[in-house]
C-alpha cells in the first residue's frame, strides 16, 4: 500500500521548512492549534482508558491471587498456577473442544451462506423483489438474542412445540431439543444462520453494486451464462471483502455467540454447551473465582489473536486484502 | 426439479420475442439461465419462507387458544381468538417497569455513545491534528485484544457503578467499529476546502464542526442513533452482570427470566391439582408468545424505516 504519499503530502508546510530545529516548536504550535480537537477526542480517549485499558491491566491478575483489599497491582504473585490449574482440569478438553466445535461449525455454515444469498439476490432482475428478499432475509437481526433463544424454548418444546407438533403430525416421537446434549450444537449453528445471514449479506451486497456493469455487459455479448459471469466477475470482484471479512470472522472466532450459547444452557445439555466464555462466567462471576477466570480469559483472547495472526499472514502471502 | 411444471418456464420464449422485457444485450435466452434463474428464485423463496414462518407462527399462536396450540391444530392461521396472553402482560407489573428501565438506558445510553463517537471519530479525522496515527493505533488494538469479562467486571465494581444505570450506559458506550465508519464517512464527505475556506473566515474547529461538520452529516448521526438504540433495545448481558436490584432489570432481562427460565411466579397459579397446573402452563406458554410478539414489534415496524440508513451504514463500512 502507498500509505506514505499522501501522509506527507498532506502536510506541505513541514516540507517547505528550512531549519530542522525549527521543527519542534513548529509541531508543539501545531499541536496547540489542535487544541479544541483533542478536547473533542477526549471523552472517547477517557473512555478506552477506563473501560479497555483498565481492565487490559488488571489481566495481570490472572498471574496472582486476586483479592479486592490489594487490588490489581498488588495481589500476590503466582505464575502460571492457574493456567496449569485450568489445563489439568477435567473441564478443559470438554469446554476448549465445545467451543471449537461450534465455532468452526458456525463458520463452515454461517460464512458462506450470505455470500450465496447475496450472489442470488444480486441475480435478480426484478428490483423490488430483490428490495422485498433484502428486508425480510435481515429483518431477524433486529431480534434480540433473549427472544431468539425464547422462541427457540417455545418452538422446541417437547409438550406443545411446532417443531414437535409436526413430528407427531408425522408419525415421530417428540424431542426434547433444548434439554439434549446432542441438539445443541445443530440448534446453535442453524438458529445463528436464520438470525444472522441476511443482515451479513448487505455487505456482499454492497460490494457486489460496486463491481463495474460493464464488466458484466462485455461478457454477455462473449456469451457468458450467468453462472459463468458469477465465477468470473462477481465472486472475483468482492473476494478483497470477503477476504477481509473471513480475517475478522476467525479474529472473533472463540468470542462470538457466547451470549446465545450462555441463555441456551439447561443442566442438561451443558456437557456439549459449556464453552469457554461462558465457563468463565460461572466460574469468575458466579463462583467468585476471579483469578482463576481471568486466566482462562486471558487464554481465550491469546488464542483468538494467534488466530487473527497466522489467518492475516496466509492472506498476505497469498497476496490478498489483509487487515494491515 | 421438473422445469416443465414451472410457469415461468412456460412464458419465457415470449421473453426472447418481446424486447422491452430483456436487457438488449443479451443476445440469446440460453437454458442454463434459466435453469439458474429457477433454481435462484426457488432458493430464495425457500429462505424466506424459513425465516418468515416461526415468525408467523409465534404471531398466530400468541393470539390462539393455548389449547389448541398445544394439540397441534394451529399451522396456518389462528384458531379460537383469545387475547388473554396479552392481557397478562399488560397486567404484569415486571413487564412494564422492565419496559420503563430499557426506555431510560436506551434513550441515556444512545446520547452518551454517539455524542462521545461523533466527536471523537470527527477529530481522528481531522488528518492535520498530529498524534492521529498514535491516537488511532490506541482504539484499533482493542479490537483484538481486551481485558476480558472479569477483569471489566471489576474495575466497573472499582468505581462504584455497581447497580447503577452507569454500569448499562458505560462500559460498552464506544464500539471501535462504529468509530473507525463515522471516521471515514467524515473524511469521505467533509472536504477538507470547505474547512480551509472556513478556517478563512476565522471559524475555530468547534464551530466548523457543530455548525458545518454535524448538519452535513444527518445520514451518519441517524445511522449511529439507530445502531445504538437497537443494541440497547435488545441487550441483556450488561445488565446481567452488572445489575442485582430487579426494579433495575431492562426488559431483555426481564423476558430472559420468563422465557427462558420460566419464572412464572406471577403469570399463573402454581399450586392447586395437577389438571390446574396444566392449564396454567398453557396459559404460560400463551403468554410467552404474546411476550416475543410484544417485545419485537416496536424493532419490526420500524425496520422498513431504519433499513435504508443501515444499507448506506454497511457499504460506508465496506468502503473502509
Amino acid at each position: 500500500m502507498s500509505r506514505t504519499i499522501p501522509a506527507r503530502r498532506a502536510r506541505p508546510d513541514a516540507a517547505l521548512l528550512p531549519h530542522r530545529k525549527n521543527s519542534l516548536s513548529l509541531r508543539l504550535r501545531r499541536i496547540s492549534r489542535a487544541w479544541q480537537l483533542y478536547v473533542l477526542l477526549a471523552p472517547a480517549v477517557v473512555y478506552i482508558l477506563v473501560f479497555k485499558y483498565w481492565p487490559m491491566y488488571g489481566v495481570q491478575i490472572a498471574f496472582k491471587n486476586y483479592n479486592p483489599a490489594d487490588g490489581f497491582t498488588d495481589s500476590p504473585w503466582v505464575g502460571l498456577t492457574h493456567f496449569i490449574r485450568f489445563v489439568n482440569s477435567y473441564q478443559f478438553g470438554q469446554v476448549v473442544g465445545n467451543t471449537l466445535w461450534i465455532a468452526v461449525l458456525g463458520l463452515l455454515l454461517a460464512f458462506p451462506i450470505p455470500i450465496i444469498l447475496a450472489l442470488l439476490v444480486n441475480q435478480l432482475q426484478s428490483e423490488r423483489f430483490k428490495k422485498f428478499t433484502q428486508t425480510v432475509l435481515y429483518s431477524p437481526a433486529f431480534i434480540s438474542t433473549v427472544v431468539v433463544v425464547g422462541i427457540m424454548f417455545v418452538i422446541l418444546s417437547p409438550r406443545s412445540g411446532l417443531v414437535n407438533n409436526a413430528i407427531q403430525l408425522a408419525g415421530g416421537e417428540p424431542i426434547f431439543f433444548m434439554g439434549s446434549a446432542e441438539w445443541f450444537r445443530p440448534i446453535y449453528v442453524v438458529s445463528d444462520v436464520w438470525q444472522n445471514a441476511g443482515f451479513s449479506m448487505i455487505v456482499y451486497l454492497a460490494a457486489l453494486a460496486a463491481i463495474d456493469p460493464a464488466l458484466h455487459d462485455a461478457a454477455k455479448v462473449d456469451g457468458a451464462s450467468k453462472l459463468q459471469r458469477i465465477r468470473h466477475i462477481d465472486l472475483p470482484g468482492i473476494m478483497p471483502v470477503v477476504t477481509i471479512l473471513f480475517i475478522l470472522a476467525i479474529g472473533n472466532l472463540l468470542n462470538v455467540g457466547f451470549e446465545k450459547a450462555l441463555l441456551m444452557q439447561t443442566p442438561l445439555n451443558l456437557s456439549t454447551s459449556e464453552i469457554i466464555q461462558t465457563y468463565v462466567y460461572h466460574a469468575g462471576l458466579q463462583q467468585a473465582q476471579f483469578s482463576y477466570s481471568a486466566a482462562i480469559g486471558l487464554f481465550n483472547s491469546v488464542l483468538n489473536l494467534a488466530l487473527l495472526l497466522v489467518f492475516n499472514t496466509i492472506a498476505r502471502r497469498a497476496n490478498q486484502a489483509t487487515l494491515w | 426439479m421438473s422445469l416443465t411444471t414451472n410457469p415461468r418456464t412456460t412464458d419465457s420464449p415470449k421473453q426472447t420475442v418481446s424486447p422491452t422485457r430483456r436487457p438488449p444485450l443479451t443476445l440469446r435466452d440460453r437454458y442454463g439461465d434459466r435453469v439458474f434463474n429457477i433454481a435462484a428464485i426457488t432458493i430464495l423463496l425457500l429462505s424466506i419462507l424459513a425465516v418468515v414462518y416461526p415468525l408467523y407462527f409465534i404471531v398466530i399462536a400468541s393470539v390462539s387458544d393455548p389449547n389448541a396450540v398445544y394439540e397441534g391444530k394451529v399451522w396456518l392461521f389462528p384458531s379460537g381468538i383469545t387475547t388473554e396472553g396479552y392481557e397478562r402482560i399488560f397486567a404484569d407489573s415486571r413487564i412494564w417497569n422492565g419496559l420503563g428501565n430499557t426506555v431510560i438506558y436506551t434513550v441515556l445510553g444512545t446520547a452518551v455513545s454517539v455524542t462521545t463517537i461523533l466527536f471523537g471519530a470527527y477529530a481522528l479525522s481531522r488528518k492535520d491534528m498530529p498524534g492521529r496515527k498514535i491516537l488511532m493505533l490506541l482504539f484499533v488494538i482493542t479490537m483484538f485484544f481486551d481485558g476480558g469479562l472479569i477483569t471489566k467486571y471489576l474495575v466497573v465494581r472499582d468505581l462504584g457503578m455497581l447497580d447503577t444505570v452507569w454500569a448499562v450506559v458505560l462500559p460498552g458506550a464506544v464500539g471501535v467499529w462504529n468509530l473507525i465508519i463515522a471516521r471515514s464517512f467524515f473524511e469521505h464527505t467533509i472536504p477538507n476546502e470547505l474547512r480551509e475556506a472556513a478556517q478563512m473566515d476565522g471559524a475555530t474547529d468547534f464551530k466548523f464542526f457543530f455548525q458545518m461538520v454535524l448538519p452535513l452529516s444527518k445520514p451518519l448521526i441517524m445511522l449511529m442513533i439507530m445502531v445504538h438504540v437497537v443494541a440497547h433495545w435488545n441487550s441483556f448481558f450488561d445488565a446481567l452482570i452488572f445489575l442485582n436490584d430487579d426494579s433495575k432489570y431492562p426488559l431483555q432481562l426481564v423476558l430472559r427470566n420468563i422465557l427462558i427460565q420460566s419464572d412464572v411466579s406471577s403469570t399463573g397459579t402454581t399450586g392447586g391439582d395437577i389438571e390446574s397446573y396444566a392449564a396454567a402452563q398453557r396459559i404460560a406458554e400463551l403468554t410467552k408468545y404474546a411476550m416475543i410478539v410484544v417485545s419485537s414489534l416496536p424493532l419490526m415496524i420500524a425496520l422498513p424505516f431504519m433499513q435504508k440508513h443501515f444499507t448506506k451504514g454497511a457499504m460506508i463500512g465496506a468502503v473502509k
